[in-house]
């Protein structure tokens, strides 16, 4: 059986003979300006047909709704007042407090820029380069490639497998859409796809122009890392088309590595609301193929606050089973012992 | 507040919009399309989601799946009692329990073909036998019990019809092989009844995964009870007795484990089922798992008290397996069930001083 928690080489751990270096994301959304061109151009190369209907979600500029099974990057906008902005520095401030015990007395309570690498103190007109009483979240949100994949441990065919850059990838034509790996993602993730025309159409002028057949039908879609173009040598299409490098492809370790030094920039600039999403290999999946740089916590981007891939649990769920299983099979001996006549 | 020499033609601005912290939230809300838009509750402790949406994704599965929770367990139990009835030679309840297991186990293998994207693959689950897959495990038990199953039935089933089965020289290969089928199938019994358990358990399902110490037992006494409540359906009183012991075993079992589920979990992931029709489902089983325990007890040696307390006690089970299937997709649906209790956990871990296992960090 693989490793089935903590720090790993997730391709090495599959026994890949020949383990290229991990590939991951560093998505930077202090960068990101919403233009969805990843979206775009994950659906073009890609080939993901129409997700549903198209319609006005309400939800600022997002109107892609989630990840899913044809929708592999989704761009989210979240509007924030000063009450919340204040809110996600002050929680950036008590994660970075928490992050080096003993460093001194913690930070103040206000607001002003906290001075954490004096070293790197930029001049104060970027001290606070929101506008104070707005600011919009833009996130690009893409398949984590987790370490340790829920989706893919719990895949009973085989369908899901690990790639030699350690991403996670669905082989369509193996896929029977049993649907376990839809529950297993931490993330909520991948889908099993359907042709998204169920609902009957009511209202006129929905259903816009001819649409392709949708392929892949019935079985679970998600984001392959692009996992042609990698065997090219190729960047994946989001990343490549990303006009303001928010998106950034590369060696995993490269990619932490530049996130460390981005965030570390961020809060010498007094921005302490920026932290890391999935840097961390001692985290619930092992750390993920895909780092973010938020600047609020991460439900805020709809990410979860304490993923933990349920196969973690397995042996202990495994030993619990068994329990069970022996009691039932006593509770029938005893039947039929004690229940003479 | 910025101005513009346009704000006199904005919308007037509603208080609460924009925010979407604290408070819990109901799906239903007329005439409100805008997702950032609050009910005026009593906050609660600090939940935040994007948008309302799920954080997590439900399991794409309908109530067939359901409906073969039921009767996997049905089956298993069926197997396990027909073992034990042919093993101290009661051959009534032997013949309805190995021709109940078959039926429950063939019910339940085309609930779970019908239920895949592409039920023309179903094969592919034979594909690789997979440690960390319980649905790939699963289906090798089913399929193993499957087997095992219909060989012991289709000797009943040969005898029942006065050997019309067209079998020629086969048949004396069926004779022998009916008793170690009988029990092969026995023997895989309570995995089949038990593993659809980890298979929900081991999900990112708030409901179901915060349930994961106790699901399995919750799912050996559900079973037992359907099994036991079959027999005392089909199978006169005098060779029932088997049947009941095991209905009142599994009964205590139930109630049991469940109050201990209930108690041990996360009290907002186990907030589905309390509430809705899961919650009702489960209350409603839970009365007639007691009360078809007590009339076992009682009367369960008169045929009429023994066919309605099996009643009771099969319905008991599927209601159980119903009830706890549709919180799990219910939790599912809501982010705050999956975010409220990681960052309970999340803050738990920090509070005893673990800081460096977060998935979020300062860098």
């Amino acid at each position: 059986m693989p490793q089935l928690a903590g720090p790993t080489d997730p391709a090495a751990d599959a026994r890949w003979p020949e383990v290229k270096p991990r590939k991951g994301f560093f998505t930077d959304t202090s960068i990101c300006i919403g233009c969805k061109a990843c979206e775009v151009a994950c659906k073009e190369w890609n080939r993901n047909p129409r997700d549903g209907d198209l319609e006005l979600l309400g939800s600022s500029y997002d109107n892609t709704g989630a990840l899913g099974a044809s929708t592999w990057r989704h761009v989210a906008f979240v509007e924030q007042k000063s009450e919340r902005i204040e809110k996600a520095r002050a929680s950036g401030r008590a994660l970075i407090d928490l992050g080096m015990p003993g460093m001194g007395p913690p930070a103040p309570a206000s607001t002003a820029p906290v001075n954490t690498a004096p070293a790197n103190m930029v001049p104060t007109e970027t001290a606070t380069p929101d506008t104070p009483e707005f600011r919009w979240l833009i996130s690009s949100d893409v398949c984590k490639h987790c370490t340790h994949a829920g989706c893919l441990d719990v895949c009973p065919t085989g369908a899901l497998f690990r790639t030699e850059f350690g991403t996670v990838v669905v082989q369509a034509d193996v896929c029977n859409g049993c649907g376990t790996c839809v529950a297993g993602c931490p993330f909520g993730v991948v889908e099993r796809r359907t042709d998204g025309t169920a609902a009957p159409k009511t209202e006129r002028g929905e259903r816009k122009g001819e649409q392709p057949d949708v392929p892949n039908l019935g079985v679970a879609q998600k984001c392959t890392l692009c996992y042609d173009r990698l065997l090219d040598d190729e960047t994946p299409a989001c990343a490549k088309t990303c006009p303001t490098t928010s998106i950034k492809f590369g060696d995993r370790e490269h990619m932490v590595a530049l996130a460390k030094e981005r965030v570390a920039q961020l809060h010498a600039q007094g921005r302490t609301e920026a932290r890391l999403y999935g840097a961390n290999e001692l985290d619930g999946v092992g750390g993920t193929g895909s780092v973010f740089l938020l600047l609020d916590e991460p439900e805020v981007y709809g990410l979860p606050p304490d993923p933990r891939v349920p196969t973690a649990d397995l042996p202990r769920m495994f030993k619990r089973a068994g329990l069970a299983a022996a009691g039932m099979a006593a509770a029938a001996l005893i039947s039929f012992i004690g229940g003479r006549g | 507040m910025t101005t513009s020499d346009y704000d006199s033609v904005r919308p007037p601005e509603s208080p609460n919009e924009g925010r979407r912290t604290g408070g819990r939230r109901r799906r239903a809300r007329p005439g409100n399309g805008d997702g950032a838009r609050e009910l005026p509750v009593v906050p609660e402790a600090d939940f935040t989601s994007y948008y309302d949406r799920p954080v997590v994704k439900p399991a794409p599965w309908g109530w067939d799946v359901a409906a073969y929770l039921f009767l996997g367990g049905a089956a298993g139990g069926s197997a396990l009692l027909g073992a034990g009835a042919q093993l101290t030679g009661r051959a009534a309840l032997r013949r309805n329990c190995r021709l109940a297991a078959l039926a429950s186990v063939s019910l339940g293998a085309v609930a779970l073909v019908r239920d895949l994207g592409r039920p023309e693959r179903f094969v592919n689950m034979l594909r690789v036998i997979k440690l960390t897959s319980p649905m790939s495990l699963g289906s090798w038990i089913l399929s193993a019990f499957s087997a095992g199953a219909v060989v012991a039935a289709a000797a009943e089933i040969d005898r029942v019809t006065g050997e019309r089965l067209p079998l020629g020289p086969l048949r004396r290969v069926l004779r022998f092989a009916e008793g170690p089928a009988g029990l092969q199938a026995a023997a895989l019994g309570p995995e089949l009844a038990v593993y659809t358990a980890v298979l929900l358990a081991d999900t990112s399902t708030p409901t179901w995964n915060h349930a994961h110490d106790e699901l399995p037992f919750v799912f050996v006494s559900s079973a037992s009870m359907a099994a036991a409540g079959l027999a005392m359906i089909t199978t006169p009183v005098a060779e029932a007795a088997p049947a009941r012991t095991l209905a009142v075993l599994g009964v205590t079992g139930d109630l049991v484990a469940t109050q201990i589920m209930h108690r041990r979990m996360d009290p907002v992931a186990a907030e589905p089922l309390h509430e809705g029709r899961p919650g009702a489902l489960l209350r409603l089983s839970e009365a007639l798992a007691v009360a078809g325990g007590a009339v076992t007890l009682l009367g369960g040696h008169r045929r009429p008290a023994a066919v309605a307390a099996g009643l009771a006690l099969v319905t008991a089970s599927a209601l159980t397996r119903f009830g706890i299937f549709e919180a799990g997709i219910r939790s599912a649906r809501d982010p705050r069930y999956t975010i409220e209790p990681q960052k309970r956990r999340l803050a738990a871990r920090r509070a005893a001083g673990i800081t460096d296992n977060s998935i979020t960090t300062a860098g």
